[in-house]
């Protein structure tokens, strides 16, 4: 297990630097490929007016000039042991891991990033527990009651919230709740600015709600159809046949086989969502990851993106990692291997 | 095995006379209804379906006593663990029709709450099943398993339940029981599984065990033993036991009574020695026929039966085994229009077939005097 784990946690680093090298190549040298030259990016960041020796300039500063392995070199080199940058008025150093200094804000991006995840975070768990109870829930009564207008009702609805858009589900949630009835808090509302839990719950449940809805949909069919298929195998014919209580054939051999298929997806998708739930964010007006993200592309902010990307990237594989040791303690068959 | 045919005209002519001979109705085999511990009668279990009625089950009986064994032989299809099921309550409910009667040890059980019959599940009656691994979870340790059947049914501590794990898969033959009990089932072989399946099965002490073709997914070597086991720990527990099995060897094995099943029904019910040496059905001769047995030449054919087993939506009319009967035209009509009565034909001994005891004897004596 041990010698597993080492050797899961080594491939994931390696896996991060493949991950940074592929971002950096789409970012800084597909434009250079598509024949963009270095003067050309570096006149994104310096203003209006400027004259081609200060783009030229800026090129230079930026480090666009050199050859890109330099480039990316400069940039794991930032990753393992920090970097120092001079593109504003003094040095500044970036300490490890660096994930670079945008360009327009002239600060270091991995600051800006963790200032952001508390909200990412915040949204991601609380809709996650949301999505996890109700579509498993749905997920197993609609599998116990096939074919009945309990399973036929759970199931359109599953579909509708499967097709609905977020951007569509969040805005008929802020429109009733929030601007007619007042329940809820409209947009914006920073989670990270809470004065009590309950706070924290009431300014987040529009957009828990709105991202749970879609991925609770996803859950419940999923469930349905595990549980559908663990009911019908021989080992709960056996729990039955051994006197056990229904509730005790359903929850404890059927729900525990069929959810753990779910639960690497779950995994995945949290780990997916803490890198920016960029359609929630945007609708909801929250400052985490996803926004983060959308305003550097808007800007064009190389190295935010990168940042952000690299982040997002991190919480995949760590989350990977997570669900297959989970794994490993829920089905007994895969320890022994 | 070498089988004689038998002269039992008088038997045959009384049971034409219209006189039933059988002291106990239908199936007891000599013995008072009220010995039995098991009582089926004229069980049905159908389950309507898109396609039409399923007759799973039409018209079954049988007796069963503490200590005695009953083998249930038949095709695939032909009722046999339906019939299991039906007895332990395991059909889904809303899925299937019972109708007829099941007592067991004085409780009905067709028609009775699902909670009553679940009570009785796994105290009164167990049931191993065919495949011993896809029927354990495999995400629990097999003492947990075993512990868990056994706390259901008796108020101990797990620590009391572990001990009792531990001491039955000590009884069913696993050796070092107090280390294995903490494995999982797929740490287990193929023959240890289904001993601890036995051991689970029987934690409880149940008067009824019903294994379902126990030793079809194991090794010819291993299923000697299993046989072996379940006879011990019958005699050991005075048992009632079903075999439900189409291995004919099985059933020579084990069991005291034979009830041979085609397309959800009886069509012979006798003792073990009866049935192997005075086999009265067209059917059971067919599937004697077809066994490779040590006293006949290597080089003979084995004899199958043509045809495969009807449709249990459409049955045929009449005798459902007509279609593959070899010895119909000795019959005629009848075995195309008229349902066949299960009557007695000897002492303690039932078949549902027009044919008459001459027709019968000439039959059989044709059928082994072909094979040299």
């Amino acid at each position: 297990m041990l010698t597993y784990l080492v050797r899961r946690i080594l491939s994931s680093i390696f896996l991060i630097f493949v991950v940074s090298a592929v971002t950096f190549a789409i970012f800084f040298l597909v434009p250079r490929l598509g024949g963009a030259t270095a003067d050309d990016l570096a006149s994104r960041y310096v203003g209006k007016s400027a004259g081609a020796a200060q783009i030229h300039q800026t090129a230079v500063k930026l480090g666009f000039t050199d050859p890109i392995w330099v480039q990316y070199g400069r940039f794991a080199k930032g990753l393992v042991v920090g970097a120092n940058f001079d593109y504003g008025p003094g040095v500044e150093h970036c300490p490890a891991p660096c994930l670079g200094y945008s360009y327009l804000e002239q600060q270091p991006v991995l600051p800006e990033i963790i200032d952001r995840i508390p909200v990412t975070a915040s949204l991601a768990a609380g809709a996650a527990v949301m999505w996890l109870v109700g579509g498993v829930s749905i997920g197993v009564l609609s599998a116990l009651r096939r074919g009945s207008l309990w399973d036929r009702a759970a199931m359109t609805t599953a579909l509708a919230g499967v097709s609905l858009p977020i951007f569509f589900t969040g805005q008929l949630l802020l429109l009733f709740f929030a601007y007619k009835l007042h329940w809820f808090p409209g947009g914006g509302a920073d989670p990270t600015q809470a004065t009590s839990p309950w706070d924290w719950a009431y300014r987040m449940f529009l957009p828990w709600t709105a991202l749970a809805f879609l991925y609770a949909a996803i859950y419940a069919r999923m469930t349905r159809a595990g549980m559908l298929e663990t009911m019908n195998e021989d080992y709960i014919r056996t729990a039955r046949a051994k006197g056990l209580k229904e509730r005790t054939v359903v929850i404890k051999h059927g729900v525990r086989s069929a959810l753990t298929p779910i639960l690497t997806i779950f995994g995945l998708d949290l780990g997916l969502l803490l890198g920016g739930a960029i359609l929630t964010e945007k609708t909801f007006s929250l400052p985490g990851l996803g926004k983060y993200a959308i305003d550097a592309i808007d800007k064009n902010d190389l190295p935010k993106i990168l940042g952000v990307t690299l982040v997002a990237a991190a919480f995949i594989i760590v989350a990977n990692l997570v669900v297959d040791v989970l794994y490993a303690v829920i089905d007994p068959r895969v320890r022994t291997r | 095995m070498t089988a004689v045919p038998r002269p039992d005209a008088t038997v045959d002519q009384a049971d034409r006379s219209g006189v039933e001979p059988d002291a106990t109705g239908i199936g007891g085999l000599g013995r008072a209804p009220e010995d039995s511990y098991l009582s089926v009668r004229d069980l049905q279990v159908h389950f309507p379906t898109d396609d039409g009625l399923v007759r799973s089950v039409d018209g079954l009986s049988f007796d069963l006593a503490r200590g005695r064994t009953l083998g249930i032989v038949g095709e695939s299809g032909s009722g046999k663990s339906v019939t299991s099921l039906s007895v332990m309550g395991l059909h889904k409910p809303g899925t299937v029709r019972m109708r007829g009667s099941i007592i067991l040890d004085g409780t009905e059980l067709v028609g009775a709450l699902p909670e009553e019959v679940r009570r009785l599940r796994g105290k009164k009656m167990a049931m191993i099943f065919q495949d011993p691994l896809s029927s354990m979870h495999p995400f629990y340790t097999v003492g947990h398993q075993i512990i868990e059947a056994y706390k259901v049914h008796n108020s101990v501590s797990t620590k009391v339940a572990r001990a009792h794990a531990i001491d039955m898969l000590g009884r069913v033959g696993i050796p070092q029981p107090d280390r294995r009990v903490d494995d999982y089932p797929h740490q287990f072989s193929g023959g240890m599984r289904q001993r601890a399946m036995i051991a689970m099965s029987l934690s409880c002490d149940p008067d009824l065990l019903i294994a379902d073709e126990p030793t079809t997914a194991l090794d010819v070597t291993v299923q000697a033993q299993i046989l072996d086991l379940i006879r011990d720990l019958q005699q050991e527990f005075n048992s009632a036991v079903i075999i439900i099995t189409h291995d004919l060897g099985v059933v020579a094995e084990l069991a005291d009574d034979i009830l041979v099943m085609y397309a959800g029904r009886s069509v012979e019910y006798a003792s073990a020695e009866e049935v192997f040496d005075h086999p009265q059905h067209p059917y059971t001769w067919g599937l004697l026929e077809s066994m490779p047995r040590l006293d006949r030449e290597p080089t003979d054919r084995l004899a199958p039966i043509a045809g495969s087993p009807p449709s249990l939506i459409q049955v045929p009319p009449g005798c459902p085994f007509h279609p593959r009967c070899t010895s119909r035209e000795l019959v005629g009509a009848p075995c195309h229009t008229e349902r066949p009565a299960f009557r007695s034909v000897a002492p303690a001994h039932h078949i549902a077939c027009h044919l008459d005891a001459p027709s019968r004897a000439r039959r059989w004596t044709e059928m082994t005097e072909s094979q040299p």
